[in-house]
């Protein structure tokens, strides 16, 4: 019998397909599909302050516009009681999924406010997460803001939010740092007990008939993990942490690299969105049959079995590796 | 203090008890009523019962007359029903009314009274459509304060319940129903103890039931009719002590005693006023104060007016009086005098005291102020030897001198009553704070609280008056705040001082407040020197606060609301600062704490912020200032705009004599020209180099602001010096022709919709367009001297213009501008367009609406003429008429049309018969034989002019009918598919030649944002607060069925070629026309810069989609549907979680948004195979030629 368990911030799991901050959580029904089919573990879509504030604005905004300023029309809108633009909603959907699902259910948080970050840190605790993730998206544009100063903000968050929670804390961060080791144990050393490999930018594109900017929402590849493979193989054992490797985790083999890369846990989003609960089946079994054809007898025996530290070849994820691939292309005739 | 003690206005007061007394409740909405449903409705979507635990069932019906039609059915068959209403709406039902009383009906129907739309409309107070009721056989009881207005709605249906005669119970509209005032609430226990539950089950006794079934509703004969009219003497008998008894019970609970006449006043009074409605409560509080000073003074304030009790009327007046004045709030014109006044007279000659002298008034009309003095004034006309007897009060009738002389500075206000004025901007929030701190002061303190709101007439950049009083004494005084009174003077937009007088207000020594972007040392000198001389000659103690700044560093953005209250009570001392902060604070979290947690803190910050920046100013000695006020409209505007309209724009229209206005509501077009009201704070500014010159923005533009010519170069000589133009690109006008894009700085109101319609992308900077906003200050002066140059040059001949493309049809003079519309109006486009279009030659029947208040609401109006003085002639007449009376105007037309031709003929040897051939047989298909016609009629009014034969004259004043004209049947959905769906069913199926355009804005939007049946399934709307759960009616698909009917659905953000094209169509169509256009409006609840993307996504969704249906081409044999929009590309959901209407639903009950979106996702399926099918039939032989039969 072969093992495929794992241990994630602390969690045991039965195996190291997680369902990533996905809008999959948002319904009961389908979360408890993803647990039936399999799933070990659920991150909830991230609660965005942000989108709370702007919501909050927005809804007052246009309630409020054109009110009590004419003699026929006092309002233009009906003012109907409590609206879910607190982060109550949130709350309840983790309350919600708790009660319905026996795996664990980890909280997404993306605030932008310090006070807004540990008081709800501290309120998707008290509604039951089993752990939280730190969603740190953020897009500098400002040319006067230094990146260390970025990162200091970040890690220094990390700090509060550990001091005020008890339950285990992952952070989701972004490939663009300029010396990611450094910036992951910073972190690790603040308090993350996870960092979970990486958040995934869409990117605007350009309409080039309307000269306009679109924004098209392209479900990743596998071609997608190759990043958070690489770094997660580097970082392994350099950063005393539990990785969790998210971005276009899509088959079997894809957790079985992720595995080797070192991580805990491999996170799958756009497949579960794509092709819904159904996906999980063929990519567990997947698993159990490539192990049982290479006679792995356990998921912890392959990770990390091929991080930079453990291959033959550490130079292989290194810059010597872009050169090699640049020189491996030919002219077509 | 009392637990039961709330703040609330007179529609509130009504309607807490309706609701908790009633089992089913019709609603439809009308000024100033509509907001007593709409409680109704909010109350039962959030489940709240009545006194007897269950939820009242609220229904919207599509008229008044089917609100009156489901009520009588639901108190046939025997629940507890009501309604509300007002104006027209109250006439509406009369019907029903006749048979609800007939038949013994237990019912009350709450009225917000108002003025009934004559030479002109107004949504105001007064009596006229009570009184229209005073003949159906139901008692009316009229209230005259918010409190009564709570305790007549229960003393009402106690009262029919035991006399089972039906009650009307009425207020004053707007004076009662929108005055927040403390009342003490009825309690539900109060309720239950007034209410007698042996007569509420007698009442469902009396119902229609198969169980024991009666018949009700015969037809009678000559034989027993009259016999049976007369059986229910008794019941009218009774009524009066039922009651008083009532009245009684109510007083032995509450404490609060009423009578059938409340008499007031000196016990041995000699002359003394009678009077209901609010009205009461002035005169009241007026003969109370001159009988203290000895004057043998009274008034008799009547509650009950039918059945009209003479035996308690004449005990109720002192035997001492010698004369009595009956003020009447409404007029009958030709009468004798009016209701209460000829009332009063019978009542005196039955009750053998016809020795009194009886003198009869109006007053109040439309909520006119009725004020101490005035009540004064009626009491000293009674002192004269030979008083008027038929009179008026309140206004300066030089025509036929009917007015008392009132004395201004007479006044009762009590010292110890706080007076407060506040002017804000509409979009400011100013009337919402004040009703905010109305409640605080109400609910917070042991005083007394009133407070009350006045609007000016624009959808727009509306000025708002508020005024508040509050203090230990009772206040009894329904009347604005009088000049040289108020304690307190607040000016919350910086830009009014140079408009209005408003320290006119402020009595010597009270407070001004100031909101100013100059700091205490600077802004003196910033002050119009009328201001200066006020605040020095009043000695005000005057202080500032730069609320722009706090508003703009805590997110408050326009809002001033949060910041100017938390200004007054710091200054004002109602509160000790501290307690008030907290009072403030606590009441923001009340209002916005549903609406998350951010709209608290920032509002909380602007509070902080206020305290930190607000400071007295040291008022210097001297007048400093060289500037004036500015007059209301320049110089040069005609006399009738300076001298009767001007005075209104001025808030100043109280004082214009009868003299001054037309007799028959006949006014002038192009006024709104005169009204310059600086709105914007950006204006568009045009980039000549990379305009292509397509029009679109011209289209666009809501407000008529900004419009393209091509002229001839030579004129640019006189042009002002920063006057832009370019070469001409266009093709039929371009050798020597310039061309220009002019914007007006004062007129335009900011909204931004032409630069978003600007095809034209910067090629090195995509976000710069042809056309782009820029701050209008430091424009303003030029670009207002090169508008008015603009509009100097010619517009081109309009037969040399084929308007079928966009920018050719925006060469057009527009006929229609510078309404009052909100900014951004997604209805005014298509009407500017029709404008541009027809304008010269339109008669347009305008439904009552948004499109009739801007488009006809005094004082400025936006119909215009063109530069040979031909326009629009526009009227409205009611709501639910106006396919009736557009029809109307066709048949005139028609009529005088035939009449014409016929008499032509006769005069063939005057006119030679080449022109009478030509007139006859003319084709007027365009422009240009129009204007060769106009021409020929011409020339038959010159050959006829000195005739004397008869004919000859009649001939001549028909002439112009054989002129092709125009008839334009315009309004919003609210009438299309609800009220005037019958009529414009008729007026379609007539075959008669009429263009009808409605703007779909899928709600009423005028009154407030009410469901219409035009409203798509899942939005929320005021009367669907739980989303609509039924499908958007399909008026296109029904006009469509009948076959010979012209049909466009139309959305000028998504396809404006399109909107031109049905236009035209409709247009040049001899038989029935209907385009339905796309009308975005603010009740959607998004940003209405972007209406032309949203319109987009509404059409992209399959929500709206586009075609025309042209009746000739299955003539010719084709399929007469054209689908214009391509088959629905993205989901329902992701056009309408754009929209707060659908997105805050999601946000209230996301299980029901869920469920109702994925059904409107069907309804828009279904609806595209639908048309698909229907585009798809064979006509005719199926190869696009005409029908065998058809062939000769």
């Amino acid at each position: 019998m072969m093992d495929l368990s794992t241990t994630y911030l602390g969690l045991k799991l039965k195996n190291p397909l997680v369902a990533s901050a996905s809008p999959l959580s948002k319904r009961v029904d389908k979360a408890k599909k993803l647990e039936e089919a399999g799933i070990s573990a659920i991150v909830m879509y991230s609660l965005f302050e942000e989108q709370i504030i702007h919501e909050s604005l927005e809804l007052d905004h246009f309630l409020t516009r054109g009110s009590d300023s004419f003699a026929e029309a006092q309002t233009y809108l009906p003012d109907g009681g409590m609206y879910g633009v607190s982060p109550e909603k949130y709350l309840n959907q983790v309350a919600g999924l708790k009660k319905a699902l026996s795996i664990p259910v980890i909280g997404s948080l993306n605030g932008v406010s310090k006070g807004g970050w540990t008081s709800y840190a501290k309120r998707i605790e008290e509604a039951g997460a089993d752990a939280l993730e730190l969603n740190l998206y953020y897009l500098p544009t400002d040319p006067e803001l230094k990146s260390e100063d970025v990162e200091a903000a970040q890690i220094e968050l990390v700090a509060d939010v550990r001091s005020t929670i008890k339950i285990p804390l992952a952070v989701k961060l972004s490939p663009y740092v300029t010396s990611l080791p450094n910036f992951a144990k910073r972190l690790v050393d603040a308090g993350a007990n996870g960092l979970v490999l990486f958040n995934r930018f869409y990117q605007p594109d350009f309409d080039l008939d309307e000269l306009d900017i679109v924004h098209n929402l392209d479900l990743s590849t596998s071609a997608d993990m190759r990043l958070p493979l690489r770094w997660i193989s580097i970082l392994y054992d350099k950063v005393n942490t539990d990785f969790a490797l998210t971005s276009g985790v899509h088959t079997a083999t894809d957790v079985i690299k992720a595995m080797m890369a070192g991580a805990k846990v491999a996170m799958s989003a756009s497949t579960l969105l794509h092709r819904g609960e159904q996906a999980v089946g063929p990519i567990l079994s997947g698993i159990e049959a490539w192990m049982k054809e290479r006679e792995y007898e356990s998921i912890e025996q392959m990770q990390g079995s091929m991080a930079q530290k453990n291959v033959r070849e550490p130079a292989a994820f290194e810059r010597a590796n872009y050169m090699k691939v640049l020189g491996s292309w030919r002219e077509l005739p | 203090m009392n637990k039961n003690i709330v703040t609330i206005d007179g529609n509130e007061a009504t309607a807490s008890v309706a609701h908790r007394i009633n089992e089913v409740i019709a609603i439809y909405p009308i000024t100033p009523s509509s907001a007593m449903g709409e409680f109704a409705d909010e109350w039962s979507a959030k489940h709240k019962k009545n006194i007897w635990g269950t939820v009242p069932l609220v229904v919207e019906m599509q008229s008044e007359g089917g609100a009156a039609g489901a009520v009588h059915g639901a108190l046939q068959t025997g629940a507890l029903t009501t309604t509300f209403t007002a104006s027209q709406g109250l006439l509406l039902m009369i019907p029903n009314m006749y048979k609800i009383a007939g038949e013994l009906t237990s019912t009350v129907f709450h009225v917000a009274a108002r003025s009934l739309a004559a030479q002109g409309l107004s949504i105001f107070g007064d009596h006229q459509d009570v009184m229209a009721v005073r003949q159906t056989g139901w008692a009316l009881l009229g209230s005259g304060s918010v409190q009564e207005a709570h305790d007549f709605a229960a003393i009402a249906q106690m009262s029919t319940l035991k006399s089972r005669i039906p009650f009307l119970h009425f207020f004053d509209g707007f004076r009662t129903s929108h005055e927040v005032g403390k009342i003490i609430q009825l309690t539900d226990e109060d309720l239950r103890l007034l209410l007698d539950a042996d007569l509420i089950r007698d009442h469902r006794a009396r119902g229609l039931s198969p169980e024991r079934p009666v018949l009700r509703g015969t037809a009678q004969n000559p034989d027993v009719y009259f016999q049976a009219r007369e059986t229910v003497n008794p019941f009218y008998a009774a009524t009066p002590a039922i009651v008083q008894e009532m009245m009684d019970k109510f007083a032995k609970l509450t404490g609060r005693q009423y009578r059938l006449f409340d008499y007031v006043g000196h016990p041995e009074a000699e002359r003394v006023v009678v009077i209901m409605g609010s009205g009461g409560e002035t005169a009241e509080a007026t003969v109370k104060y001159l009988a203290e000073k000895g004057e043998k003074v009274g008034a008799l304030r009547v509650r009950l007016y039918r059945p009209f009790p003479v035996d308690y009327f004449i005990e109720s007046l002192p035997k001492s009086v010698k004369s009595v004045a009956v003020l009447d709030r409404t007029k009958e014109p030709g009468s004798l005098g009016e209701p209460l006044y000829q009332d009063v007279v019978s009542a005196l000659v039955e009750g053998r005291r016809s020795k009194v002298k009886v003198i009869g008034g109006r007053y109040g009309l439309s909520s006119k102020e009725f004020t101490p003095a005035m009540v004064k004034a009626t009491l000293d006309e009674l002192t004269k030897p030979e008083p008027k007897t038929h009179f008026t009060v309140g206004i300066t009738d030089d025509v036929s001198h009917t007015s008392l002389e009132v004395d201004s500075a007479f006044s009762i206000e009590h010292p110890e009553t706080v007076r407060c004025v506040f002017f804000g901007l509409g979009s400011d929030g100013t009337v919402g704070a004040n009703k905010n701190s109305i409640k605080i002061i109400g609910e917070e303190t042991d005083n007394f609280a009133q407070g009350y709101f006045v609007y000016d007439s624009k959808k727009s950049g509306q000025m708002t008056i508020s005024h508040l009083r509050f203090g230990p004494k009772p206040i009894e005084a329904p009347y604005l705040i009088e000049a040289n009174q108020a304690n307190f003077v607040a000016c919350h937009q910086f830009n009014f001082l140079e408009r209005f007088d408003m320290l006119k207000y402020a009595k010597p020594g009270a407070t001004f407040l100031l909101n100013s972007m100059y700091g205490k040392d600077e802004v003196w000198d910033t002050l119009p020197k009328e201001v200066q001389s006020a605040i020095i000659e009043k000695k005000l103690k005057f202080y500032v606060i730069n609320g722009y700044e706090v508003a703009e560093k805590t997110g408050m953005g326009q809002r001033m609301n949060t910041i100017m209250q938390t200004a007054f009570f710091a200054i004002s001392g109602v509160l000790p600062r501290e307690q008030a902060i907290a009072q403030i604070k606590k009441a923001i979290e009340k209002t916005y704490g549903k609406r998350g947690e951010a709209v608290v803190k920032k509002n909380f910050e602007a509070v902080d912020a206020t305290i930190e920046n607000l400071y007295e100013v040291k008022v210097p000695a001297e007048i400093t200032s060289k500037m004036a006020r500015r007059s209301a409209v320049p110089n040069e505007a005609p006399a009738f705009v300076k001298d009767v309209l001007a005075p209104m724009i001025r808030f100043d229209g109280d004082n214009l004599p009868v003299s001054a206005l037309p007799a028959d509501g006949t006014y002038p077009l192009g006024t709104a020209q005169w009204e310059k009201r600086n709105l914007a704070l950006e204006i568009p500014v045009w980039d000549a180099d990379l305009c292509i010159q397509c029009g679109k923005c011209v289209m666009v533009c809501p407000h008529a602001v900004i419009r393209h010519k091509v002229y001839d170069e030579k004129l640019l000589k006189d042009a002002p010096e920063t006057f832009k133009y370019t070469k001409s690109k266009f093709k039929e006008f371009s050798d020597g022709m310039a061309y220009t894009l002019q914007v007006s700085p004062e007129d335009c109101t900011g909204c931004t919709l032409c630069v978003e319609a600007c095809p034209v992308k910067d090629k090195r900077a995509v976000g710069r367009r042809a056309i782009n906003m820029e701050p209008q200050p430091p424009l303003r002066e030029a670009e207002a001297k090169n508008w008015d140059f603009f509009m100097t040059i010619p517009d081109l001949d309009r037969k040399l213009v084929n308007p079928s493309t966009i920018k050719n049809s925006q060469l057009l003079r527009p006929l229609f501008e510078f309404s009052g519309a909100c900014a951004g109006c997604g209805e005014t486009p298509y009407v500017k367009l029709v404008s541009q279009l027809f304008g010269d030659r339109a008669v347009i029947a305008n439904a009552t609406g948004c499109s009739s208040i801007y488009g006809g609401n005094l004082p400025t109006t936006p119909w215009a003429v063109d530069a040979s003085g031909r326009g629009p002639a526009w009227s409205n007449s009611l709501f639910e008429d106006n396919a009736e009376f557009g029809l109307g105007m066709r048949l005139t037309l028609d009529k005088q049309n035939e009449y014409a031709l016929e008499l032509l003929k006769e005069f063939e040897k005057e006119l030679g018969i080449e022109l009478v051939d030509a007139i006859a047989s003319a084709d007027q298909n365009d422009d240009a034989g129009i204007q060769a016609q106009r021409g020929r009629v011409e020339e038959l009014k010159k050959k006829l002019a000195k005739s004397k034969d008869l004919r000859a004259k009649d001939l001549v004043s028909v002439a112009d009918s054989l002129v092709k004209k125009s008839v334009w049947i315009i309004g919003g959905d609210g009438w299309a598919y609800d009220i005037g769906y019958g009529g414009l069913d008729h007026v379609l199926a007539s075959g008669r030649n009429v263009n009808i355009l409605v703007l779909d804005t899928e709600v009423y939007s005028n009154t407030g944002g009410q469901a219409s049946k035009a409203t798509p399934r899942a939005a929320v709307a005021k009367f669907a607060m739980s989303g609509k759960g039924m499908p958007k009616k399909d008026l296109g698909l029904i006009a469509m069925s009948y076959g010979y009917v012209y049909v466009a659905r139309v959305a000028m953000g998504a396809n404006d070629q399109q909107t031109l094209k049905a236009l035209l169509e409709a247009e040049s169509y001899d038989g029935p026309s209907l385009v339905i256009a796309y009308s975005p409006c603010i009740a959607h609840g998004y940003d209405m810069s972007r209406s032309l993307d949203q319109t987009k996504l509404a059409v992209q969704s399959g929500h709206w989609s586009l075609y025309r249906y042209d009746p000739r081409l299955a003539e010719q044999g084709k399929n007469p549907l054209v689908i214009e929009s391509k088959e629905p590309s993205i989901p329902i959901s992701q056009y309408a979680y754009n929209e707060t209407r659908y997105k805050m639903l999601t946000q209230m009950d996301e299980a029901r948004a869920e469920e109702l979106m994925k059904e409107a996702q069907h309804d828009a399926k279904a609806r595209w195979a639908l048309y698909q099918q229907m585009a798809a039939m064979r006509y005719g032989n199926g190869n696009g030629n005409a029908p065998e039969e058809k062939k000769p």
